[in-house]
């Protein structure tokens, strides 16, 4: 019990950044559709932090850094914005045909540094822009390490397109080999995951179907990228699930100075049934 | 275009066409029939159907989407994805209305519907498949399929039947 209330604690103030490691509870934004018909076309995003799969039961998430991105790339505005108590939730007014990204990204810089013979570590929200500002008049032994944590959805208005799939080179990236608007119960589907831009062998990947509250078993697919940074999945049933990739952290070594690189990918893929 | 399917079909019906000597007759139209079931629900709405051929290694091509096709803005194409294999294989890739396919929903009762061979993609000699799909708003969905081969014999050709969102759907050629 005590565990559990003093995770809870970490993820509202990490909250405050948006995207959470996906370590303790589960971040999800669930669209109301991923493949759409029609002329004028809206998705709503639902965007919570929770423990079952996809309901909004513990915290919302933050807004602060979603964005949309429209099949030709250009940002689109995010609409009718709302923060609950439990849940957040905005529009996206699709106004192109392809496949949509409404993304969150929080990249940040942990360390530490050492002052008056003391060892600090450097403030929650520390970035590379900002680390020059951060860092006290005589800090020395500079110790740092990046995160980026991506949580992304995909929609499709008509048929599918990979123009938005160009990878940054940042964090951890999905390819699509399988669109991910494009999945169906009892077919298989194939993901490739970049690290930093290159493929990312031994990652593991989680994948659990929505719907836990209703079911004994939490049903979760564990998987590991090939040394291509590909992993193959087949759908148990139809019904929306949550992927995550997470960089593994190496066991802490007592005294351990070097902080790690830290990357994770969150994203909600609807299975269709066939 | 036209010379080649000819040349084969001659071929290929060579020992029909002796013991049946009216090769001109060979059949050009495909007649669909379709039933949409009465269904005893609180609520109703006609289905939205749709009707495609599929061959192995071609595109599908759709040959008739019934929708609400007339409301205002278009809004009618909203629902077109929910009718969710037919917008998979070919409906996705068009735009609405569609010259030739759109068609207004049908009242429940019996339905014929005429197809030529070029109309259903079929020039080619082979193996096809006709598929229907119906949804209804705050309804279900079934898929029926019914292959057939052209050049077709004429008469009577496949059948199949629905359990809940189509009934009795049966293909003929002339």
């Amino acid at each position: 019990m005590k565990k559990i209330i003093l995770g809870l604690t970490a993820t509202i103030a990490a909250a405050t950044l948006a995207a959470v490691p996906a370590s303790a509870h589960r971040q999800w934004m669930l669209p109301s559709a991923t493949v759409l018909s029609g002329d004028d076309v809206w998705v709503t995003v639902d965007a919570a932090i929770s423990n079952d799969l996809f309901y909004f039961e513990h915290h919302p998430m933050r807004l602060d850094s979603v964005k949309a991105w429209a099949p030709d790339g250009s940002e689109a505005p995010i609409e009718n914005q709302a923060t609950g108590r439990y849940r957040s939730t905005f529009d996206v007014h699709l106004t192109q045909k392809g496949t949509w990204r409404i993304a969150s990204l929080s990249d940040g810089l942990m360390g530490s540094y050492d002052l008056n013979g003391k060892t600090e570590r450097l403030p929650r929200g520390t970035t590379t822009a900002n680390l020059a500002e951060r860092l006290p008049a005589g800090a020395s032994n500079v110790r740092t390490a990046e995160s980026n944590n991506r949580n992304e959805i995909f929609v499709t208005v008509g048929e599918p397109t990979t123009t938005l799939f160009k990878p940054t080179g940042k964090g951890i990236e999905l390819v699509p080999v399988t669109h991910p608007n494009d999945l169906f119960a009892g077919e298989a589907a194939t993901f490739q995951f970049l690290l930093d831009g290159k493929p990312a062998a031994g990652l593991p990947v989680t994948v659990i179907p929505g719907g836990i509250r209703y079911r004994d078993q939490l049903g979760q697919i564990d998987l590991t990228t090939g040394a291509d940074g590909k992993v193959e999945i087949t759908w148990p049933e139809p019904g929306m699930y949550w992927l995550n990739v997470t960089t593994p952290r190496a066991p802490r070594e007592e005294g351990a100075a070097a902080p790690q690189r830290r990357a994770s990918y969150v994203t909600t893929l609807e299975v269709l049934a066939p | 275009m036209q010379l080649r399917p000819h040349t084969l079909l001659i071929g290929g019906s060579l020992s029909a066409a002796l013991v049946v000597p009216v090769l001109a007759a060979a059949p050009a139209t495909m007649d669909v029939t379709v039933t949409i079931p009465r269904l005893k629900v609180a609520e109703y709405h006609r289905p939205y159907v749709a009707i495609w051929v599929e061959k192995a290694g071609a595109p599908a091509k759709t040959v008739a989407v019934w929708y609400d096709h007339d409301m205002k803005n278009n809004e009618g194409t909203k629902w077109l994805r929910d009718v969710r294999q037919w917008w998979r294989a070919s409906g996705r890739s068009m735009s609405f209305p569609a010259n030739g396919v759109t068609g207004a929903t049908r009242a429940p009762g019996t339905h014929k519907i005429s197809f030529s061979r070029v109309q259903l993609g079929a020039t080619a000699p082979g193996a096809y498949v006709l598929v229907i799909e119906a949804a209804r708003e705050v309804g279900g969905r079934e898929l029926l399929r019914i292959p057939f081969t052209w050049p077709a014999k004429a008469g009577a050709g496949g059948r199949a039947a629905g359990k809940t969102e189509l009934g009795a759907v049966s293909v003929a050629f002339r």
